[in-house]
């Protein structure tokens, strides 16, 4: 039976509660009859032979580009860069698709007789990777016959040596990005395209960036001027990045563009009733529900977060394309909204949300505060085509514990910036104008991301422009079941019921307001009509 | 590794938030306009409580009214699994019930006479035997009639729409006669599949090509969809067989066995000619099983030379008015009278 679109339910008397996740733990809530709950579509079939599949796009790339064996020739220098630790979501069981992509490529390139290859994490501003987290990424196989002899590295954003500046765009921005990339004889760039924003030429402009390149889109006016930065054709994210890559494109650098996408089977076997709609739960469904939410309700956070973050996804692979960025992108986007898009029927005055544990930027972490909101504000709320779930001047209400949290090794720049920035002001462009600099260059921060695992000062600034379209759409975010204390700092409002914030929500929307409920994970776009 | 700050309360402590100074109002402060009207809308949980019944996910969850639900998996009629049927423990099982207590049922109620299963010596299998249809007895009868090296690994094709159409029906019918179900009033791709794989795994086929028990005692039509097409497709040779006497022990639409004499014949096996398509290798096959039955009332020359003529009496009976059909069966033959006890199986000598 082929896999069922996305969903939208009108809640009625016979609507079975509604799952809300909260953090590392769930709940069933009740939602008002004539509210809609917007499912995700069913996992589409993956390829049934992968490793066929990456061979066929390398020997058939689409776009103005020569199959990968014509552009491998002995003496050359090439450059293997791929996703960091943010993609996929949660980390997908092994083999990852960076190994087979990889792999099949150094096959290639060993065939040409290839002897100058590096491979290069393109974190941007992100933490540095781990070993095991590397080795689950691209193999041992990989990793053991590289790393050790210095070949496989992670970018630095801050290493003036490593990085070249290769011009400004004709809007003025900087592009500056990772040196042995830009002048390596071949770049080839392996993608997992988790969500539309994904890929592209923002791979090389964003992934291999310097913070110099980096603050010219990364910032809250182009984050408002996104709407979203889902919708690569309405989003100004992509269109500086598409003038960063051409840019590239233009000085030389010669970009073998390789994506893929997943399906949105997310939850293996024990956790399969997260990904169903409640009214189709079986015994087994049930019964996984009430003891894993009884056996985290007895769990220390720390211990259920362990857990939770042990979880890897049996995400798939539903496609892979390669050849030149833009052509490869726009067949990546094509596969991305089939398995995600779902049609919606107008906006709506409340939207609801229960968060999950994970986001790109906490993965082996903690989903402190900032990240909450980014979650929220971020990524959810931007999960649309056309126009936002939610009106303009309509309420987020969104469940998690939000706890007043952080990873100190991962997040020590968020621990400031909870504290001073956000203490202060909430506003973005106010954030931008008066701290950022400060942070993005404090010696000690670009210490901590260059040598430890942290990520880079200005990162959480980054976090908070994310929600910068949001904060200035709505009229209200209230969090339920979240830290008072660390609520009222992100500027919101908190709840301790559904029921409650609901009713919060009307003091701004007005007395019977329509409500949506974005039940997510898995992964889904709302094209609202 | 971690830094914290306040600690970690519940969802159930953090009440104090909910008097929020600037939410205004509480639960309840809304003195019965639209938000507490629309809150109150939040009820289908407590439609469970109501009811008396555990709530969701205790319970199994309620169907929206606005979903379509989807059409049952059905797992009856053609699409009963009868795999574990045949395995190990239920072939046991089955064996025990037949040589135990079908055969000495079949013994003492219907005292069968076997003929022409000397032909059957060295037959190789698998084989479908294909036989006339006038009683439920039928099946029983010749399971129990059968060679011993076919008799335990012989599945019986049953009508899908009246063997399988309960769970209780079908589990008992797989269990104790091997049947698997046939869609008999279409070729069926699953149900001849089915046959058709079996027969591949060295199973015998035991099938009634009429489709359906004889409504009023005269045989029907033969239908090519079932032994023929089999035949035709596996290669498998097909054995007629003639069951005389069994519509007086058990007639369709009767109440109770009656004792009766029964003659069971075993026909020479036919094979599909080189290229004979399935409608004319069932009328070769209904031909056999003619001959057979003008053999139960005459002997066995006179069925040949009458076979040889062309002139066996049809099974289907004489083409008169539905009571003359019926005056003609009214009398049964004198050897299907049972007095006393018989020496069993008889054979003719």
């Amino acid at each position: 039976m082929s896999p069922r679109p996305g969903f939208v339910l009108d809640v009625d008397r016979s609507t079975p509660p509604t799952l809300f996740w909260h953090g590392e733990r769930f709940s069933l809530e009740t939602l008002p009859v004539g509210s809609r709950v917007i499912y995700a579509p069913e996992p589409i079939e993956p390829l049934a032979d992968p490793s066929a599949a990456i061979r066929a796009a390398l020997l058939d790339p689409v776009g103005d580009r020569d199959p990968l064996p014509a552009l491998l020739f002995p003496g050359m220098t090439l450059t293997i860069a791929f996703d960091d630790i943010s993609l996929p979501l949660p980390p997908m069981e092994r083999p990852d698709i960076r190994q087979l992509v990889i792999e099949q490529v150094l096959d290639l390139a060993a065939a040409a007789g290839v002897d100058d290859v590096e491979l290069i994490v393109a974190l941007a501003l992100h933490r540095r990777m781990t070993e095991p987290e590397l080795r689950h990424a691209i193999g041992d196989r990989i990793y053991d016959a590289f790393a050790p002899h210095g070949l496989l590295t992670q970018h630095d954003a801050e290493d003036p040596d490593a990085l070249v500046h290769l011009g400004l765009t004709d809007e003025g921005e900087d592009v500056e990005i990772n040196r042995r990339a830009a002048e390596s004889d071949l770049l080839v760039y392996v993608n997992i395209n988790l969500v539309a924003m994904d890929g592209g030429h923002k791979s090389v402009a964003t992934g291999l960036a310097s913070y110099k390149s980096l603050r010219h889109h990364h910032n809250p006016q182009t984050m408002q001027r996104s709407r979203s930065f889902m919708d690569q054709h309405r989003s100004e994210l992509h269109s500086a990045n598409w003038r960063m890559g051409r840019l590239i494109a233009d000085s030389g650098v010669t970009v073998f563009q390789i994506e893929t996408t997943l399906n949105n089977d997310t939850f293996p076997g024990a956790f399969q009733f997260l990904q169903k709609r409640e009214w189709e739960w079986k015994a087994r469904d049930r019964m996984g529900y009430l003891a894993t939410s009884k056996a985290l309700d007895r769990t220390p956070p720390r211990y259920a977060r362990q857990i939770f973050q042990s979880v890897k996804s049996p995400h798939r692979m539903t496609s892979v394309q390669a050849g030149e960025v833009e052509a490869v992108h726009a067949l990546t986007t094509d596969h991305v909204w089939a398995q995600q898009g779902v049609v919606v029927q107008g906006q709506t005055d409340i939207l609801t949300m229960g968060l999950p544990y994970i986001s790109p930027y906490n993965v082996n972490s903690i989903l402190n505060p900032i990240l909450v909101a980014c979650l929220g504000l971020g990524y959810l709320f931007n999960m649309y085509r056309g126009k936002p779930l939610v009106r303009e001047g309509g309420v987020l209400i969104m469940t998690h514990p939000t706890p007043w949290e952080f990873n100190p090794v991962h997040h020590p720049s968020y621990i400031d910036f909870f504290e001073q920035v956000l203490s202060e002001t909430t506003d973005p462009v106010e954030v931008a104008d008066r701290f950022e600099e400060s942070f993005a260059t404090d010696p000690w921060y670009i210490h901590l991301y260059r040598t430890g695992h942290a990520y880079h000062g200005v990162h959480p600034f980054y976090m908070w422009y994310w929600c910068a379209h949001a904060l200035q759409h709505l009229g209200g975010v209230v969090i339920v079941g979240g830290d008072p204390a660390a609520v009222h700092r992100l500027g919101f409002r908190a709840a301790s019921t559904l029921a409650d914030a609901l009713e919060m929500a009307q003091d701004v929307v007005g007395p019977s307001p329509t409500l949506t409920h974005l039940h997510a994970p898995p992964i889904l776009m709302a094209d609202v009509q | 590794m971690s830094v914290t700050r306040g600690s970690s309360r519940s969802l159930r402590s953090r009440r104090a938030v909910r008097t929020d100074a600037r939410l205004g109002g509480t639960a309840g402060e809304d003195g019965g306009g639209g938000p507490a009207r629309w809150l109150h809308g939040l009820a289908p949980a407590s439609l469970a409580a109501r009811a008396g019944r555990a709530p969701f996910p205790l319970a199994a969850p309620s169907w929206p009214e606005s979903v379509p639900r989807p059409p049952p998996t059905p797992t009856l009629g053609v699409h009963y699994d009868t795999a574990w049927a045949r395995r190990y423990p239920a072939r046991l099982a089955r064996a025990l019930v037949l040589d135990n207590v079908t055969r000495p049922l079949a013994r003492a109620l219907a005292s069968p006479l076997i003929r022409g299963d000397e032909g059957l010596v060295g037959l190789e299998g698998p084989v479908i035997f294909a036989a006339n249809h006038a009683s439920h007895v039928d099946t029983p009868l010749l399971l129990s009639c059968l060679p011993l090296r076919f008799r335990h690994r012989t599945v019986v094709a049953a009508a899908a729409d009246y063997f399988f159409d309960r769970r209780w029906k079908a589990d008992t019918w797989s269990l104790l006669l091997a049947a698997i179900p046939i869609e008999r009033t279409k070729i069926n791709r699953r149900s001849i599949d089915l046959a058709a794989e079996l027969l591949g795994d060295d199973w015998n086929l035991v099938i009634f090509p009429e489709g359906g028990r004889s409504p009023d005692g005269w045989a029907q039509t033969f239908h090519p969809g079932g032994a023929a097409y089999l035949a035709t497709r596996t290669g498998c040779p097909v054995v007629p067989v003639h069951l005389d006497g069994t519509r007086h022990l058990l007639p369709k639409g009767g109440s109770g066995i009656r004792r009766s004499r029964t003659t069971v014949t075993f026909g020479t096996p036919l094979r599909p000619d080189e290229g004979e398509n399935p409608r004319r290798f069932s009328a070769r096959i209904e031909a056999a099983v003619a001959t057979m039955a003008n053999e139960a009332t005459t002997d066995w020359w006179t069925a040949r030379t009458q076979a040889a003529r062309g002139t066996t009496p049809p099974l289907q009976g004489p083409d008169v008015s539905a009571w003359r059909r019926s005056w003609a069966l009214a009398a049964p033959p004198e050897h299907h009278e049972l007095d006393g006890d018989v020496d069993w199986p008889r054979r003719n000598a």
